[in-house]
């Protein structure tokens, strides 16, 4: 029946694209048992990765989620000339190679370039440093916020805030006691994407980062590094880590992904 | 291509409605006692202090993070000129990057198209053991750091695979990858639509006597076609832009197995800026046509809709 | 409800960002003048050379002199690095493959002009350039001619991204050309040579990542990278060829660098036995005399040194300059990037 077949196609492509790699990563990793690999997820750089990783993301992140919310309000509620610019700016980002988004930060803020050098001279470097990570992060995690938040926000509507305002509050007030209340779920959703992007980031920082082992080196450059210097070990512990912390994110996703009868 | 247009299981994309959607006028409450005489007062004052401020601050953020930095990417492209920018754009290295990276991504969009499809289908329509974790699944691709995909990649179909293939320093390779990133765009794109699909059409037809194709062909496709070819751009556009999961299935071979953001990234390393700025421009071109037809599509998919 | 929920969730955030501000504060930093005891000091290296540096870091922190400074590191290919720093990479001390990419530095005015003046001539380490095969030689590579027959594929780094990219080809050049005497000789085995070069990575590190996973029957190395190949149970043999090159690489402390006293501290610990002596145990030839372990290393019957050829000044221009050189027209030949 065509239903079997279509079931066995669908399965079958996803088994060896998708289940097995994930199978491939637990064999890989544990292959000499599990001492070795706590071993190498408490080393000193493994540490510092997941401390440069998560600082990184933690910044990127809040700076999204305030950014996304203020958006997706303007974006719902008002009108203005360049309004589509702004739309179709934030849609870019996302689809910007990642390895672009380095260059062009490096091109802005590197320590030659036009804003980089001002800011080098009063002793902030951007590129080479955590604030060109946190920078490149944010670029490719922009949309996350707005895009979850917005179709609620306009779902919603803006009757209960005009309420709340002929009934005095501030616009603060009303934002805080009645908007975001009834954003929560799609915020939380688009905040856990943002963070699982955040986390899983590659190519940008890479290229912002200048190969500093220790310094600048997130996790997902550490499993690259220790990789290509043959210290497979610590690799497959760090991208088995990663790994995990995805399939959390997978699962908060999947808990808070909008259904079909909203709210 | 917001990622969460695929995640928020809408039909309709996650834009804000048209200009002129949902402004609140000023002074649209008509109640009318001195309470609420200041409130009104104070609905016309504030939309637009908050409006300006508002708009002041995303458009400085925007601006530093994403419209300066890219546009500097477009200007120092053409520091040589529009002569230098495609002398660098055509050298044998960057060329052949540019051309196996659309042939891939081309290739990568189709089958998404088709299995893509068939997945949400099957993910819709269908029910057995284990459909919740396969659900789940499908999601990975989005939340795995792409080194890491590369690596697990790299050992399930590179030398050493357990499968007794070896598709490193090859293409296949690279399309095996490619494949592995794209994988959710297209079935989280058709998926809510599947779901929200009316069947009465397709129980009168069945009971008019029409098979399954044609009840596909007729029925359900037209109504699917311009989520399916949504998510086709959005495959076809990650695709493009993709670097941490070919770097090491692929070997990097240039001329053979080196992708566009590869070759991007070589040139930065190598202090080429005018070149990798080239060959940015050209995916940044490549990304806002996608971006175009995406909402071509979305507008012809909201008014069949 | 909610808003408990929320304030919950906004605790719990705040918590954390304090936490990351913290944890990052003290060592996360890419530091210029931190204040306090402890000096941060940054090596920028090419690629080989990092876990020996990894390990005389450690033991210069055990020393004096050693007790306050941090490190932070990058690695890579050595004329990247060379250029990052010239692009503003901030570095104290810089380590490299080859003379022509610390000369690039002094022209930056980054490095003093006098860095070289010393009895080592400004050299840490030493090498010789070998030729790398898989376990067991299964293809009898052990000469430089074996290495321009057909089917025979070649591993070497991209000499204008790689230092050892440029031993190796100045090797090859000068076995075949009998030391410069043959100019014309040496100039078709480079193209023969690279005719059987499937990829040129970025750097020499890089490259034995390729010749490990399965890419090329042969690879042209630095020995210490041969032998930190079988250290970590590669399956690589190496021969050390007759005709080779004497390897040298230099390290300086930059003339920018904020912390001269602890950067000089730094070099001069490299110069001693200690040093000399992890440098040996990561297969670098040492510059200095009676270091134990030293008499492992072979002395090839024809070796050469880049002074045969004129010292890297001349040999940059003839065979790398990216507009026009030897090496030039041989990846032009090849279709493969020559832009610097």
């Amino acid at each position: 029946m065509a239903k079997y077949a279509l079931r066995a196609s669908a399965l079958i492509y996803l088994l060896f694209l998708l289940v097995l790699p994930v199978g491939v990563i637990c064999w890989k990793t544990f292959a000499d048992g599990v001492g070795p690999v706590v071993e190498s997820l408490s080393s000193p750089s493994a540490l510092h990765a997941f401390k440069v990783t998560a600082q990184v993301a933690l910044f990127a992140v809040l700076a999204n989620t305030l950014f996304g919310v203020g958006t997706a309000v303007l974006l719902v509620r008002h009108d203005f000339p360049g309004k589509r610019i702004l739309n179709a700016l934030i849609d870019l980002s996302i689809a910007v190679s990642p390895v672009v988004v380095g260059l062009a930060l490096i091109l802005v803020y590197g320590r030659f370039a036009p804003v980089g050098g001002w800011l080098s001279e009063r002793g902030i470097d951007v590129i080479f440093s955590i604030p060109g990570m946190v920078l490149a992060t944010i670029f490719v995690s922009i949309p996350l916020v707005i895009r979850a938040v917005a179709p609620v926000l306009q779902e919603i509507g803006i009757e209960q805030e005009q309420a709340a305002w002929t009934l005095g509050a501030r616009p603060w007030q009303a934002f805080l006691r009645v908007t975001l209340p009834g954003i929560r779920w799609a915020l939380a959703y688009g905040v856990v994407l943002a963070l699982a992007r955040s986390l899983g980031e590659y190519g940008a920082v890479a290229v912002v980062s200048g190969r500093l082992v220790d310094q600048t080196q997130t996790a997902t450059l550490l499993v690259e590094e220790r990789f290509q210097n043959f210290d497979p070990q610590t690799a497959y512990a760090t991208a088995f880590a990663m790994a995990v912390i995805a399939v959390g994110t997978l699962l908060l996703i999947n808990l808070l992904r909008p259904k079909e009868d909203v709210q | 291509m917001s990622s969460s247009d695929t995640l928020t299981g809408r039909d309709s994309p996650g834009r804000p409605a048209a200009p002129g959607g949902s402004a609140p006028e000023a002074g649209t409450l008509v109640a009318d006692d001195s309470r609420s005489g200041r409130a009104r007062a104070a609905l016309r004052r504030r939309p637009n202090l908050g409006l300006g401020l508002g708009l002041g601050i995303a458009t400085i953020y925007l601006s530093l993070i994403v419209l300066i930095p890219l546009a500097a990417v477009v200007w120092r492209s053409t520091e040589d000129g529009l002569g230098g920018f495609w002398a660098q754009v055509t050298t044998p290295e960057s060329w052949s990057a540019l051309k196996l990276t659309i042939g891939a991504s081309v290739i990568v969009a189709l089958v998404n198209l088709v299995m893509g499809t068939l997945i949400a289908w099957v993910l819709v329509r269908d029910s057995f053991p284990g459909k919740r974790i396969v659900e789940m699944l499908i999601d990975l691709p989005f939340a795995l750091p792409t080194i890491v995909a590369g690596l697990v990649l790299l050992d399930l179909y590179g030398p050493g695979s357990p499968l007794g293939v070896n598709l490193a320093y090859a293409r296949s390779g690279v399309l095996v990858a490619l494949l592995f990133v794209t994988l959710p765009f297209v079935v989280r794109t058709v998926q809510p639509v599947l779901l929200e699909m009316d069947r009465d059409m397709e129980q009168a037809a069945a009971s008019l006597g029409a098979g399954n194709a044609m009840i596909f062909r007729r029925i359900i496709l037209p109504n699917l076609l311009p989520a399916m070819l949504s998510g086709t751009a959005l495959a076809f556009s990650r695709s493009m832009s993709e670097f941490g999961s070919t770097v090491l299935i692929s070997g990097n071979l240039p001329f053979k197995t080196q992708v566009a953001a590869v070759n991007i990234f070589g040139q930065i390393e190598s202090d080429n800026v005018v070149g990798a700025a080239a060959v940015s421009t050209v995916l940044l071109v490549v990304a806002l046509i996608v971006l175009v037809t995406m909402d071509v599509l979305q507008r012809w998919g909201s008014r069949r809709g | 409800m909610f808003r408990s929920r929320f304030k919950w969730g906004a605790t719990l955030a705040a918590g954390a960002l304090a936490l990351a501000g913290c944890g990052g504060g003290s060592g996360g930093d890419s530091g210029s003048g931190s204040s306090g005891q402890k000096v941060q000091l940054s090596l920028v290296a090419y690629s080989t050379p990092q876990e020996a540096y990894e390990q005389i870091i450690k033991a210069f922190q055990q020393t004096p002199e050693g007790q306050n400074i941090t490190f932070t590191k990058s690695f890579g290919g050595s004329g990247d690095q060379s250029r990052a720093v010239e692009s503003g990479l901030r570095a104290d001390v810089v380590a490299f493959s080859l003379e022509p990419d610390m000369t690039r530095l002094v022209k930056a005015k980054i490095v003093a002009e006098d860095w070289s003046k010393d009895q080592y001539n400004g050299m840490i380490t030493e090498s010789v350039v070998v030729i790398g095969t898989r376990k067991d030689n299964p293809k009898g590579l052990s000469t430089w001619q074996d290495l321009v027959k057909p089917d025979v594929e070649v591993i070497t780094p991209n000499p204008f991204t790689s230092g050892g990219a440029r031993w190796n080809v100045m090797a090859a050049y000068g076995a075949a050309s009998r030391k410069g005497a043959a100019e014309q000789d040496g100039v078709d085995y480079l193209n023969s040579l690279f005719a059987n070069v499937p990829v040129q990575d970025d750097s020499a590190r890089k490259s034995l990542q390729t010749f490990s996973s399965g890419k090329g029957d042969a690879i042209l190395a630095y020995e210490n990278e041969a032998i930190f190949a079988q250290q970590k149970n590669v399956a690589l043999d190496y021969v050390v060829p007759d005709e080779t090159i004497l390897i040298e690489n230099p390290v300086a402390v930059t003339a920018t660098s904020e912390h001269p006293a602890e950067a000089k501290a730094f070099l001069d610990f490299l110069r001693t036995p200690k040093a000399q002596e992890i440098f040996v145990k990561n297969g670098y030839r040492p510059t200095a005399d009676q270091v134990p372990g030293a008499d492992k290393f072979s002395a090839p019957s024809g070796l050469f040194t880049i002074k045969d050829f004129g010292g890297w000044s001349e040999v940059a221009k003839k065979f790398f300059d990216p507009k026009g050189s030897i090496m030039a027209d041989v990846e032009r030949k090849l279709g493969v990037s020559v832009e610097q």
